[in-house]
């Protein structure tokens, strides 16, 4: 079986880079230019089919699925994952985004039959070891941060943001208090923080930063009205600042009858050492797949828990676990003051299992190392690189990330995008770049706790080699940025203007005869 | 025929009581390739300073403003199959709308060529 | 610590460079009282084999889906995942990266994307899809409020036979919404969403097959919706049904939105699953979650990017689409992986093979003295009335070791009408013998 690509607009890759086609660094077919609909990698018997119960509305359009067995599957999937970047091969220190090493006893666990092979509308009777894992779950989450109660059922940290914003929203309501329609957000916050609160009806009122990158207290007391309803903070900060003011500014919150919700991606930071509970928060989201280390997959799935103050505790969406007669049960609908329900089953049982299995791994005492050693890794690299970058807050020391502006390249033809992607060619993922905004040309590096200090050597050396490199004018080097990649840069302006969001047979290629 | 300008990097050309809309050169530069334009309906009511349309390159949305009130009386629906015009021709072949002036006096408080272009110095 | 690469003499020699006399030092921001103030409830680290003994008396508490005959689904069903599909998604590439933001490096995640939207838009038959969403009931809440958007209308009707939690999610959703109207359930397959079309009607939502498992008219509901300007949103929850039902696109579908676990991922007490969407070409821009696309590198060659961001909370901030900041990478993975090794073949046999064991299992149930099977269509999933509550039945069977569907009063409790109703689903994985002993079972108990 073989296919051509004729009347595609592109083709994979002939010309241009070494790196193009070559033996270790393949250039892969689209599965469909590879397999076609007679083909298949599943077993299954052929059978006799009354069609009577289906009502007429069988189908009679084809699918146009391609189709391959299974060691044609195993070899698209094997060279089509050589050309990711991952934590496992590389260090990745994209910062707030935490890609920290993802242990394997985690998988394995969460592949055990009594937890993937459940169903979520089983009886309780029958998932007594489930309901017990979400509460010792729940309990370690409530004891690090000191909370009253937690919901686990949101689905990632912005599904976890949205659900804290309904509760807080919720009980306003229930106070009369619905006039309050504004959300506080500092300047420096994630782009999901507006997005969640204006989602929710709510105007977004901005808290300018300081020039030392946290908030001040000041300038949250003088945006407090009786119109607003919460502060969105995120702590530690987007610039990886823990906020000085943090106590002050919840008591201010408070005093003006608002919530306080804390953003809480940056949790792995503090984890063991700071419970947010004592600084006055009223709910927090915690990214399971960032702090407790259950994998990014290349984009999710993650879960987003949310812990509750007492106050926000009676506003909890279903379900919840909770004690009963005949064990533990599952409480899927109440009356009254909840939210109700936010996504179709528990939420991430998946990620539950692994959180925990990390969790219990590291115990109080490894979480608390683990976040020491995430902020001396970054003031590590903070340290051996500030004589070579700027620093745009140097008053505190910072805690798990390191931030730079690009104050350097100022001069040279370079950017902070083109620097990024020279990281490339030298056999790292680039940090995070122009993120958080407050920052010109920000790059934002996390190590994480994972990297030895051989690693962060190496990358702290390459890192002023380049800016060295930079500043002599060699610009050519990170302009053409990256040469040794399975692609050179992508043409994102081509991709926008005429989308090609799927993969359309070509003209001279039928399907199948029937 | 005038041209007038808003800080936002907004021109307007004017005949006689129609307004020809669209971003300055500078404006695009500024933005870089623009992949679309999200136009506002003919007949709309606006009212100095509303949204109007949405200008989007690769990285960022960038709302553009009634630079004074009035009624939208056409669109330049070239733009959806080529937002490239308003990189390569944006005070011509790359504007956005008309509009109908319910008020031409607005047109005083905004600036004049001279204005804007020690604005953008 | 196992996971910790730093001996004492490495921190100390890292401080100096630092210059911080101690760890301490660089907590210095945090206020007193709030550092290292409290001593945890909680055990100290442990070695491997301590905790998996400890996570596998939690899982040994649980009766497995394997451990016996299984008829449970209403919006997840157990089917077999082939062993090359976890193989591969345990690489490490796919397993330990992150969201393809650099595509120079992320080519696998990308062209994998691409192959994931292309088969998402054929077994839907839409144009375009996207690159996943949480699961089938946020993805049907999103639905929603991009119809809203795209419509400029407010009114949103249910369907009775929607899946009651997706329901629950859009009402959460769209909370104190005047505009939002649900149906009562359906559980006789009866539909009266089309009486509730005007030309205030953004959107209505039908499931097929639905909550209770009757196959739905997608047709009439097209021409009624479209007749007023109303787009037409289709909630699949089991999507192997599209091997054998006609695509919704090509029933005239405006939005599609479908729960995508059934192919490649486990049941998982509820999650992580797969939020599958698709849509017309036109309405792209409204569409939220992240979208790949082919384009061109430097050098001329075929790559892929993330596209059309601006739609997303990243840059739109409060402007944005949506809130979501993510997808679900790795189930998407699966997904595909199973949908390729399938293939159209595949995937067609598998439907097949899922129908005809329904049709045996409604058969056999049709037998049993005090059941009735309420569906004249079905996939692979029906509703039995029985003539006791199902809940305390369906607690006796399981104590027998057989798990024999979903009681509809679990997720309808206010409607004491589906207090006699069981749903059951039957798949691949469904044999005559757990039939068999599904059935003498139940004529046991029924007796």
């Amino acid at each position: 079986m073989s296919m051509n690509n004729q009347g595609r607009p592109t083709g994979i890759g002939t010309a241009g880079t070494g790196a193009s086609g070559s033996a270790l660094l393949p250039d892969e077919p689209l599965l469909f230019e590879i397999g076609d609909t007679e083909h298949s990698g599943v077993d299954l018997p052929e059978v006799k089919l009354a069609t009577d119960r289906l009502g007429g509305f069988g189908r009679n359009t084809k699918l146009d699925l391609a189709g391959l067995t299974e060691p044609e599957a195993m070899r698209h999937y094997v060279r089509l994952s050589r050309l990711n970047h991952s934590i496992d091969s590389g260090m990745y220190p994209l910062g707030s985004c935490t890609m920290k090493h993802n242990p394997r006893l985690n998988e394995k666990m969460a592949r055990l039959p009594g937890f993937a092979d459940i169903h979520p509308l089983q009886p309780a009777s029958t998932v007594q070891g489930a309901l017990e894992l979400m509460n010792q779950l729940s309990h370690w989450l409530m004891t690090l941060t000191n909370t009253a109660a937690v919901a686990l059922s949101p689905k990632a940290g912005a599904h976890g943001e949205l659900l804290g914003m309904m509760a807080i929203k919720a009980a306003q309501e229930a106070k009369n208090e619905a006039h309050r329609r504004i959300v506080l957000v500092p300047e420096s916050a994630h782009g999901t923080n507006p997005a969640t609160a204006a989602f929710l009806g709510y105007s977004v009122k901005p808290i300018p930063a300081r020039d030392d990158g946290t908030v001040d207290v000041q300038a949250v007391k003088d945006a407090l009205s009786p119109d607003v309803a919460a502060i969105m903070l995120t702590n530690p900060n987007t610039c990886g600042l823990f906020e000085p003011q943090v106590i002050e500014i919840a008591q201010a919150v408070h005093d003006a009858g608002a919530f306080f919700y804390c953003d809480g991606a940056n949790f792995n930071a503090i984890m063991g050492v700071v419970r947010p509970g004592d600084l006055g928060i009223d709910a927090m989201h915690i990214n399971l797949h960032k702090t407790f280390s259950t994998p990014h997959g290349g984009g999710g799935p993650g879960a987003g828990p949310v812990v509750l103050s007492e106050a926000l505790a009676p506003f909890a969406p279903v379900p919840f676990v909770r004690k009963g007669e005949k064990g533990l049960e599952l409480v899927e609908h109440i009356e009254g003051e909840a939210l109700g329900r936010i996504t179709a089953f528990h939420g991430q049982m998946g990620m539950y299992v692994r959180a925990l299995t990390y969790m219990l791994s590291h115990g109080a005492d490894g979480l608390a190392q683990a976040a020491e050693d995430a902020v001396l890794n970054a003031n590590y690299v903070k340290a051996r690189l500030e004589h070579v970058f700027s620093v745009p807050f140097p008053d505190y020391p910072t805690m798990h990330e390191a931030l730079f502006d690009d104050s350097f390249l100022k001069g040279t033809d370079v950017s902070t995008l083109d620097f990024a992607k020279a990281l490339i060619d030298e056999g790292f993922h680039p940090m995070t770049m122009y993120f958080p905004l407050v920052v010109h040309g920000a790059m934002l590096i996390e190590p994480t706790e994972s990297e030895s200090k051989q690693t962060l050597d190496r990358f702290c050396d390459v890192m002023a080699e380049l800016a060295t490199d930079a500043k002599s004018g060699n610009a050519e080097r990170f302009i053409a940025a990256p040469m040794k990649a399975p692609r050179r840069r992508l043409d994102e302006t081509r991709a926008a203007r005429q989308p090609i969001l799927k993969w359309e047979r070509p003209e001279d290629l039928p399907q199948a005869a029937e | 025929m005038t041209t007038k300008f808003t800080p936002d990097h907004e021109y307007i050309r004017v005949e006689a009581t129609t307004g020809t809309v669209g971003i300055t050169n500078y404006a695009q530069e500024q933005l870089g390739d623009i992949v679309f334009v999200e136009l506002p309906e003919v007949g709309k009511v606006l009212k100095k300073g509303d949204e109007a349309a949405v200008v989007e390159s690769v990285k960022a949305a960038s709302e553009i403003y009634a630079p004074v009130s009035g009624t939208i009386t056409a669109v330049n629906d070239a733009l959806n199959g080529e937002p490239g015009l308003v990189n390569a021709d944006p005070e011509a072949g790359g504007w956005m709308f008309k509009i109908e002036i319910s008020d031409v006096g607005e047109l005083d408080k905004l600036l004049d060529a001279d204005g804007y272009a020690e604005l953008t110095l | 610590m196992r996971y910790l690469p730093h001996s004492a003499h490495e921190r100390a020699e890292m401080l100096g460079i630092i210059g911080a006399a101690d760890i301490e030092a660089l907590f210095s921001a945090v206020p007193k009282t709030a550092l290292k103030s409290f001593k945890l409830d909680l055990p100290d680290h442990s070695p491997e084999f301590v905790v998996e003994a400890h996570m596998r008396a939690l899982a040994n508490k649980n009766q497995a889906g394997g451990d016996g005959p299984f008829f449970v689904g209403a919006g997840a069903y157990r089917h077999h995942v082939p062993a090359t599909v976890d193989h591969l998604i345990q690489r490490s590439e796919w397993l330990t990266a992150y969201t393809p933001y650099q595509p120079e490096i992320s080519q696998g995640t990308l062209q994998m994307l691409f192959e994931f939207q292309t088969q998402v838009a054929k077994i839907t038959g839409m144009d375009v899809a996207n690159a996943s969403l949480y699961d089938g009931s946020t993805g049907t809440a999103e639905a929603v409020l991009m119809a809203r958007r795209l419509t400029r209308r407010s009114k949103i009707v249910l369907s009775g036979g929607l899946h009651p939690h997706y329901r629950d999610v859009v009402k959460s959703y769209l909370k104190d919404d005047a505009d939002l109207v649900c149906l009562s359930p359906s559980p006789e397959g009866q539909g009266d969403i089309l009486e509730h079309i005007d030309d205030t009607t953004a959107a209505i939502v039908v499931q097929t097959p639905d909550f209770y498992g009757h196959l739905r008219d997608l047709k009439s509901a097209t021409e009624a919706a479209h007749a007023q300007g109303a787009l037409l949103i289709v909630v699949v929850t089991e999507v192997v049904s599209l091997g054998l039902l006609e695509a919704p696109g090509a029933l005239g579908a405006d939005i599609v939105v479908a729960e995508g676990q059934s192919i490649g991922n486990a049941l998982n007490f509820g999650g992580p699953y797969l939020g599958l969407m698709a849509t017309r070409k036109e309405f792209i821009r409204q569409m939220p979650g992240r979208i790949c696309g082919e384009t061109v590198d430097a050098d001329g060659n075929r790559g892929f990017v993330l596209t059309l961001s601006t739609r997303e909370q990243h840059i739109r901030r409060e402007k944005a689409t949506s809130n979501i900041c993510t997808n679900s990478g790795l189930c998407a993975l699966a997904f595909s992986i199973h949908m390729g090794l399938l293939g159209e073949a595949g995937f067609v046999r598998l439907a097949r093979l899922n129908h005809a064991t329904a049709i045996r299992l409604a058969d056999a149930l049709e037998g049993v003295p005090g059941v009735t099977v309420l569906n004249e269509t079905f996939f692979n999933e029906m509703t039995i009335r029985v003539p006791q509550p199902a809940a305390g039945l369906v607690e006796r069977l399981a104590q027998r070791g057989i798990l024999a569907g979903v009681p509809a009063s679990r997720l309808l409790p206010e409607d004491p009408e589906v207090d006699n109703l069981l749903i059951l689903a039957a798949t691949e994985l469904t044999t005559d013998a757990d039939i068999a002993a599904l059935c003498a079972a139940l004529t046991e108990e029924l007796a």
